[in-house]
């Protein structure tokens, strides 16, 4: 049996210890201080949000380079809409656990960066007080057209309309999110380019194969046609040697 | 319950007092209510009644792909999103046949690992905190806390919400120097463990209040199916980790910390949680030691379809096992869908453990249940 009453000199010992050291270790800093922003001014009123996008940019340092929050839409260098990547497939709408994405198809097909042209999105609604940030719309998605922001500052006044983001809203550029994820985008960016290699590669091999087999069924043609010509040839030479005994035999029979 | 003799003062006229503790109670982590009936401080009865935060997720797994499920599931225990991903994934890939890689494993069990540390050190300040010591003791466990949370964050882009587990592996690697900043938090941790320990172990207060108070017989405890911790504070040495050998747990040297007492108290619920975390770190370090590069997905084919069969598949969560049920018909959903949480099966003890003491002892063995009630109501 301990002295009684020392628990209680030994908590103030374990707390002083925690005060006192917290100014030398930063460990034992109980909170963080996360940068508000670069000029560390508060908002002013809460009707100062959302910001105006310049402002988020500059907020998005923040966080930590891995957080995610909720998806956006990429778009490629350019006009965001003549260079969106989404071409309205609907897959992440279909395979949405809480199903938050709506999304309607264009009527027209829009050429894309000498690409096949493709369907755009109409519409493209993504209900973020619906939305779990769970990633799966990311995962499914196979032209790398919808990633996660980290764009956590989003409260409105409004909380329908002003929680539902629409496809101009959600509209980011790639340069965008190289910025938010630098590692994340590298990576993604390198394996694109990498399947583009490889289907580049793949196309060149069937483009030569086909060559080939262009080349080679012109050969083929060309012997077939030349053993033709040469049969063909041949043939006037024999060919009218039966009409010959024909006539011979023809000639003999009568 | 029914004979039950009220005790008798001379001249007063005394009578059950019925109280509704929750469903919103500080004490009772959630929106859980126990209907206590009281015999001036002592509980004579206690009804347990929860279902508030029913969201019917095994109904929705039903309707929808086996892989959406998987962030349903981090939702369930949110404190344990790790061990919860695993369980489920570990049901789903005894459907089809998978080969996880070396990497993946040795990530699956870090990530496990770290989550006992989580839920095991923000348990116990929430134990203490109860007790009456509000506040400091868990804000130092919420500091440790947040380390680890950090590393989830950098690994799979969430603190809590994790969705990290993918059939057939992870869903990404973990990025450059992760492992080293895993390393430096886990060799630190036992600083913290050391003056934590100092600081509450033998504490008068926690040795009164928690020492003889809510015992569970190791007879009940195996007859109601009780698992986790608190089956081993009651005596009995069953870990799933040790049983199953799930994963790559047969590589490790660690050891199974149970109570060679006769009672099962607080306590011992509470110690067996201290020196659970110690075990953890030591299976970190031999995990952070062995892991080498590598994939981190295996042959999982794009559209998860399996053939009709059945699959179970449990870990030993921080709070028990977590086991997932699933029937597979042939099709994309499952046909049937169903979780075994530990802390609701690990509840159904608490009007025995409660019935006889103080109503404030109610609080902290209800607190040392260590239940989350996502988990409960599903």
């Amino acid at each position: 049996m301990s002295l009684l009453g020392g628990g209680i000199f030994k908590g103030m010992a374990v707390t002083l210890r925690n005060f006192v050291g917290s100014y030398f270790d930063k460990e034992r800093l109980t909170t963080k201080e996360y940068a508000w922003r670069t000029d560390d001014k508060l908002p002013e009123r809460a009707g100062d949000y959302p910001k105006e996008e310049a402002e988020q940019l500059s907020d998005t340092t923040t966080v930590t380079h891995y957080s995610r929050n909720f998806p956006m839409l990429l778009h490629d260098e350019g006009e965001p809409m003549d260079t969106v990547r989404c071409v309205a497939c609907q897959i992440c709408e279909r395979e949405c656990p809480p199903q938050c994405i709506y999304i309607e198809k264009s009527k027209d097909k829009m050429e894309r960066g000498g690409n096949k042209a493709q369907f755009y999105p109409a519409t493209f609604d993504i209900d973020v007080s619906v939305c779990m940030s769970c990633q799966i719309c990311v995962e499914v998605c196979p032209f790398d057209a919808i990633v996660m922001n980290s764009q956590f500052e989003l409260s409105t006044p409004d909380r329908f309309g002003g929680l539902l983001l629409r496809r101009d809203d959600l509209l980011k550029s790639n340069d965008y999110y190289h910025k938010i994820h630098p590692e994340e985008a590298a990576a993604r960016d390198k394996r694109i380019a990498d399947e583009k290699a490889a289907k580049e590669a793949k196309k060149k091999a069937a483009e030569e194969a086909k060559k080939k087999a262009a080349e080679a069924k012109a050969k083929a043609e060309a012997e077939a046609k030349a053993k033709e010509e040469a049969e063909s040839a041949e043939k006037p030479a024999e060919a009218p040697a039966p009409t010959h005994t024909d006539a011979k035999k023809e000639d003999n029979g009568e | 319950m029914p004979n039950y003799e009220l005790i008798q003062q001379d001249g007063l006229e005394t009578s059950l007092l019925e109280v509704s503790m929750g469903p919103h109670h500080p004490s009772t982590h959630g929106v859980f209510r126990m209907d206590v009936k009281l015999d001036g401080e002592t509980v004579v009865d206690l009804k347990p009644v929860f279902g508030y935060l029913h969201r019917n997720h095994e109904k929705l797994a039903e309707a929808m792909s086996y892989l959406a499920s998987m962030p349903f599931t981090d939702r369930l225990d949110y404190f344990n999103s790790m061990t919860n991903n695993w369980a489920y994934a570990l049901a789903a890939e005894q459907l089809i046949e998978i080969e996880i890689p070396e990497r993946a494993e040795y990530l699956r069990v870090i990530m496990s690992e770290l989550t006992r540390l989580v839920n095991h050190v923000s348990l116990v300040g929430f134990f203490v905190n109860d007790l009456g010591a509000l506040g400091t003791p868990l804000l130092y466990a919420f500091r440790e806390r947040e380390k680890i949370l950090d590393l989830f964050e950098q690994a799979s882009g969430a603190r809590m919400m994790c969705n990290y587990f993918r059939f057939g592996g992870l869903r990404c690697d973990v990025p450059e120097g992760w492992l080293d900043r895993t390393r430096e938090v886990v060799d630190r941790f036992p600083k913290f463990l050391d003056e934590y320990e100092k600081l509450l172990c033998e504490n008068e207060i926690i040795l009164s209040r928690t020492q003889g108070v809510g015992n569970l017989s190791k007879e009940l405890a195996i007859n109601a199916g009780i698992t986790g911790p608190m089956l081993r504070a009651s005596g009995v040495n069953y870990d799933i980790r040790k049983v199953d050998n799930y994963g790559i747990y047969d590589r490790f040297k660690f050891r199974v910390p149970y109570s060679k007492g006769k009672v099962g108290d607080c306590y011992d619920r509470f110690m067996v949680r201290m020196l659970e975390m110690r075990e953890s770190i030591e299976i970190l370090k031999q995990a952070l030691d062995g892991i080498e590069a590598g994939p981190i997905m295996g042959n999982a084919g794009k559209v998860f379809k399996p053939a009709k069969a059945e699959a179970y598949g449990r870990v030993e969560a921080p709070k028990g096992e977590l086991g997932f049920y699933l029937v597979a018909d042939g099709t994309t959903q499952p046909y049937r869908y169903r979780v075994r949480p530990p802390s609701f099966i690990n509840l159904t003890v608490l009007q025995d453990m409660c019935i006889g003491q103080q109503v404030a002892d109610a609080v902290i063995i209800l607190g040392s249940i260590d239940i989350v009630l996502g988990e409960v109501d599903r």
